[in-house]
């Protein structure tokens, strides 16, 4: 069984579920404080994959505070590049998608940077929603349209340059997008687009496939009780799924190369 | 008069030792003795104005004698009670009051509120699994009366203090209330609760003399001083100058806090644990000594501060995010480290002693050095209670309506019925994955009756949470408010399927040195007593918060009733909406000519009336027979009869469900009514409207005449999307309408 890290440091509050769906899809999740990342007591590298779960001050301090936050930005930006330059997967969701963001490592591509910007109702939010799978990426899985919620008040996706949208999509980067609940594009129309995101955009997708980030949660829409029965079935898993076989194909092939 | 007693008790005590108090003792006896700690007014003696005993303790009387349960673990006795959820697996719940700071700065106020309420159930051993937050306010539209804020900026600030904190935390808001009344204006009521799990054999105390005691959490600072003698006083004077009685909120640290007592907790680290709360050191260090039956030296000069402070506000300043644990000795370094890696500061700032004293110690001086029984014994009191004569109990007899439709769009758009959705959205309703039934309903934005989550993977038996409360009908009958949030708070459960109910009491009132006061907490005691015996629910916990008072006047007594109950199946678990055209749909219960205390009078204004009463039997018979056909699958969704009565539930289970609904209000089981605008409005007690899974009619009538309720088939779910009701004049609106006035917030 692989072991796929769940990062959690002082303000990350979507942990136990992540590492729920984690094992659900058959790996074991090991729960990692920043403060031992930090301390060097755990590598990140040594896990066949990286999850930064959902929560609230993480990247607040990545922005705010300065010494802790060039710290960390030095210490986990190297474990992301570590881990993708083997071919780990990485995912981040909701604050983790804001944090892969922060740091640069998405969208990826020249010219183009992205921010989570405040929703444009302009405070926290949660509701039921539905997105659309796109793209090309190879972590991105799921049914065409499936619901999951949303959680957060800074979820907007903007970028630096207007074009940017089109380029990421027309590369297939964008990996999700809000739709209506037919699978129709939500248009930017508010509550079906929760936060006024450009292009509709609720996840991303780097360069290499090896990076997916996403505002709504997943790890909240693994079984049907727990999506409001008017929504449809969950579909959830399927994002866990793809990464435990990509993070468990990638370490039989590290492993026979080693051999 | 309290003071005085108290002041002369101190005095005696401190002439028998032979020295003067010193400020730190005096300073924690204040706190140690107050209303909100020791609770002397329902520990007292009430009499009558001739002097009559009317009860000799109150809490014993009222609330203890219902108190037990063969589910029940832990009642009334530690920061929350306990009952037994399944294998071995307890449910810790407990409800807090946070008015005064509230009143005084919204956000912080309410923030720590929710805050202090997860430190309680923390200081049972559980994990946080729920929060529950009910909210009172003056009128939306009112101006700020002088020296106060006005309801808008109280509202707004307590709902994001809530949403900022409890979101931070990552405990999802899950069950509430938002009720205004002109009785808020200069008192708004804040009401937040925790819902926790406690694992198998987790709840374990066993302090004793030679434990260490270790603080954890945040450094203590000035903040929050004399929280508990400023809660058990009126406001008054300027609220800008009471700023610093309010503390500063910090959910990182709490958030810490949730991981670590769980890690202390798993790892057998600790012999005990408690908050630091109203008091602060030095009632959780009291407290924590007195439950070892010990005494316990305090070392001041080594509690972490956050700025130079006097031993007295050392040992009562409430800065938060704080908790007190205590180790054997040779454990205190494991639980160190386990605090370290948390990124948590810890201290040992003392032990428990066998001398039954209460010492603290700074710069190697006694600051404080009083007998353990002196502390927990002050003065009784004797209160005094006057009936006084409400208003008329004859239900004045209006004309009935020329057109019901637009009375029943206006009560839509009321501030007590609106939809709720713009508030529930700000708070994160699923964090931890566990939420199964939640109070605000996708996609349409209805709302459930009571929250469902299933906190274990390998269990589908979930927990039920709801509220009740009926405020208004106070102003009438006292004790048939206490039984009507009762019988509300239970209908909620039972309406998603809950059963096996738990209750939690807790008051709002004004002073009760006010003999009317104290007279019609009198009234709500005895309904608490009469109803949880009648219905078989236990009372596991509660707090009584008084002196909810400002120079308006005091606050219009509230009682609110907390309902926990436990599901088998959450699979099973109901929503409001209405499911499928061709369905059948059934009332439950009996609707009276009882329209006092009304949303439908409220908006006539009048005042008046006939209080809705409670029957026991017909209560319980009604919610068993929601619960046995839930359990037998013969219901699609439940609703129940509440603010608006029939016609308000008719409406919202529509727009819920997103589908049309045809009623004949001929048909509703009723008693003595003799107007439509009572078989409309009438907010009677043990009702429901239910629709029936297609084909299930015949088995469920079945069941309902073998059970006994009062039942009738009242109409059916349509396609087209309206609401029908037919009378004697009929009800004919569209979805768009109702839920265009139903979303009309007017705050």
């Amino acid at each position: 069984m692989v072991r796929i890290a769940v990062l959690r440091g002082p303000g990350t509050n979507c942990d136990r579920e992540t590492a729920r769906a984690i094992a659900e899809a058959g790996a074991e999740a090991s729960t990692v404080s920043v403060l031992d990342v930090e301390s060097g007591a755990v590598d990140l590298r040594s896990f066949a994959g990286l999850v930064i779960p959902g929560g609230f001050s993480y990247a607040d301090r990545v922005r705010a505070g300065a010494v802790l936050a060039a710290k960390l930005r030095t210490s986990l930006r190297d474990a992301i590049e570590d881990l993708r330059s083997r071919g780990r997967p990485v995912l981040g969701i909701c604050n983790g998608f804001q944090v892969l963001v922060e740091l640069g490592v998405l969208p990826g591509i020249d010219g183009c940077r992205a921010a989570l910007a405040p929703n444009s109702s302009a405070r926290f939010e949660f509701r039921w929603i539905h997105v659309r799978r796109v793209g090309r990426c190879r972590l991105s899985a799921g049914p065409d349209v499936q619901p999951m919620p949303v959680a957060h008040g800074e979820g907007k996706v903007v970028f630096s340059d207007p074009r940017c949208a089109e380029e990421l999509e027309s590369a297939g980067l964008v990996a999700y997008k809000y739709s209506m609940p037919d699978g129709t594009p939500a248009g930017g129309i508010y509550p079906y687009n929760p936060n006024g995101s450009e292009a509709d955009i609720a996840g991303l997708c780097s360069p290499d496939g090896d990076v997916l980030g996403l505002m709504p949660h997943p790890e909240r829409a693994i079984h049907d009780w727990q999506v409001p029965s008017a929504l449809g079935p969950a579909g959830g898993i399927s994002i866990f799924n793809v990464l435990v076989n990509i993070a468990s194909r990638q370490m039989r092939s590290e492993e026979l190369r080693r051999i | 008069m309290a003071d005085a007693e108290d002041a002369a008790a101190i005095e005696k005590y401190f002439a028998s030792l032979g020295r003067k108090p010193s400020e730190a003792e005096l300073r924690s006896i204040a706190q140690l003795w107050s209303e909100h700690c020791r609770h002397r007014t329902f520990r007292g003696r009430v009499v009558g104005p001739d002097g009559t005993l009317l009860a000799d303790d109150l809490l014993s009387t009222f609330i203890g004698s219902v108190s037990s349960a063969p589910w029940v673990i832990s009642s009334l006795r530690d920061n929350a009670g306990i009952v037994e959820f399944t294998r071995g697996y307890g449910i810790a719940v407990k409800v807090e009051t946070h008015n005064h700071p509230s009143a005084v700065e919204p956000f912080g106020g309410a923030a720590t509120g929710v805050g202090g309420v997860i430190r309680d159930v923390l200081a049972v051993w559980a994990d946080p699994v729920a929060l529950i937050d009910v909210l009172c306010f003056g009128p939306p539209d009112s101006p700020a009366l002088h020296g106060a804020l006005s309801p808008r900026r109280v509202m707004g600030g307590v709902i994001s203090g809530i949403g900022h904190y409890g979101n931070n935390v990552g405990v999802p808001t899950l069950a509430g209330a938002v009720v205004f009344d002109g009785g808020y204006l200069g008192t708004p009521l804040v009401y937040a609760g925790c819902v926790g799990l406690v694992p198998p054999g987790g709840y374990s105390k066993d302090p004793r003399p030679g434990d260490v005691l270790v603080l954890v959490g945040n450094r203590t600072g000035r903040d929050g001083i004399a929280g508990a003698t400023f809660a058990s006083s009126a406001l008054s004077g300027d609220i800008k100058s009471l700023r610093p009685a309010v503390q500063i909120p910090d959910p990182l640290v709490e958030e810490g806090l949730v991981r670590l007592i769980s890690a202390v907790r798993d790892a057998r680290a600790a012999t005990g644990v408690t908050d630091l709360g109203g008091g602060g050191l030095a009632v959780a260090a009291a407290e924590m000594a007195h439950e070892a039956h010990a005494g316990c030296e305090l070392i001041l000069d080594e509690v972490p501060l956050r700025e130079d402070l006097e031993p007295w506000e050392i040992l009562v300043s409430e800065s938060q995010e704080r908790m007190l644990l205590s180790a054997r000795p040779e454990e205190a370094g494991s639980l160190m480290t386990l605090a370290r890696h948390e990124g948590l500061e810890a201290a040992i700032i003392g032990n428990l002693t066998d001398s039954r004293r209460f010492r603290a110690l700074y710069r190697g001086a006694p600051v404080v050095d009083v007998d353990m029984d002196f502390l927990f014994h002050p003065p009784r009191l004797t209160r005094t209670a006057v009936p006084h004569v409400t208003e008329s109990e004859d239900e004045p007899l209006l004309d009935d309506l020329r057109d019901p439709g637009a009375e029943l769009l206006r009560l839509l758009s009321s501030p007590n019925i609106s939809s709720r959705e713009r508030v529930l959205r700000t708070y994160d309703l699923g964090v931890r994955g566990n939420t199964v039934v939640y109070p605000v309903e996708d996609p349409a934005g209805g709302h459930n009756d009571a929250a469902v989550i299933k906190p274990l993977d390998d269990s589908w038996e979930g927990i039920v949470i709801s509220v009740g409360l009926r405020p208004r009908y106070s102003r009438l009958s006292p004790y048939w408010m206490a039984a009507s949030s009762i019988d509300e708070a239970m209908r909620n459960n039972s309406a998603v399927g809950g059963r096996r109910i738990s209750l939690l009491d807790n008051f709002a009132w004004g002073s009760p040195e006010r003999p009317e006061e104290m007279w019609s907490l009198l009234e709500a005691l005895r309904a608490c007593r009469d109803f949880a015996s009648g219905f078989g629910a236990p009372f596991v916990s509660g707090k009584d918060s008084l002196y909810n008072e400002s120079e308006y006047g005091p606050v219009l007594p509230t009682l609110l009733i907390t309902a926990v109950g436990v599901i088998p199946d959450v699979r099973r678990a109901l929503t409001s909406g209405l499911k499928s055209p061709g369905d059948s749909v059934y009332a439950i219960g009996v609707t009276r000519a009882e329209m006092g205390g009304s949303e439908y009078f409220e908006m006539k204004g009048i005042r008046g009336g006939s209080v809705p009463k409670v029957r026991i039997d017909e209560s319980r018979s009604a919610m068993e027979c929601v619960i046995r056909a839930i359990d037998q699958g013969l219901l699609t969704a439940s609703h129940d009869v509440s603010d608006g009565g029939i016609a308000v539930a008719a409406a919202e289970m529509a727009i819920s469900g997103r589908v049309g609904l045809e009623l004949d209000l001929g048909r509703l089981p009723s008693d003595g009514t003799s107007r439509d605008y009572q078989l409309l409005f009438s907010e009677s007690n043990g009702r429901f409207l239910v629709e029936a899974r297609a084909g299930a009619d015949e088995e469920l009538e079945g069941l309902m005449r073998s059970v006994g309720c009062r039942f009738s088939r009242v109409g059916s779910v349509v396609r087209e999307g309206r609401l029908v009701i037919r009378g004697s004049r009929d009800v004919d609106l569209g979805l768009r309408e109702l839920e265009d006035a139903w979303r009309r917030a007017p705050w």
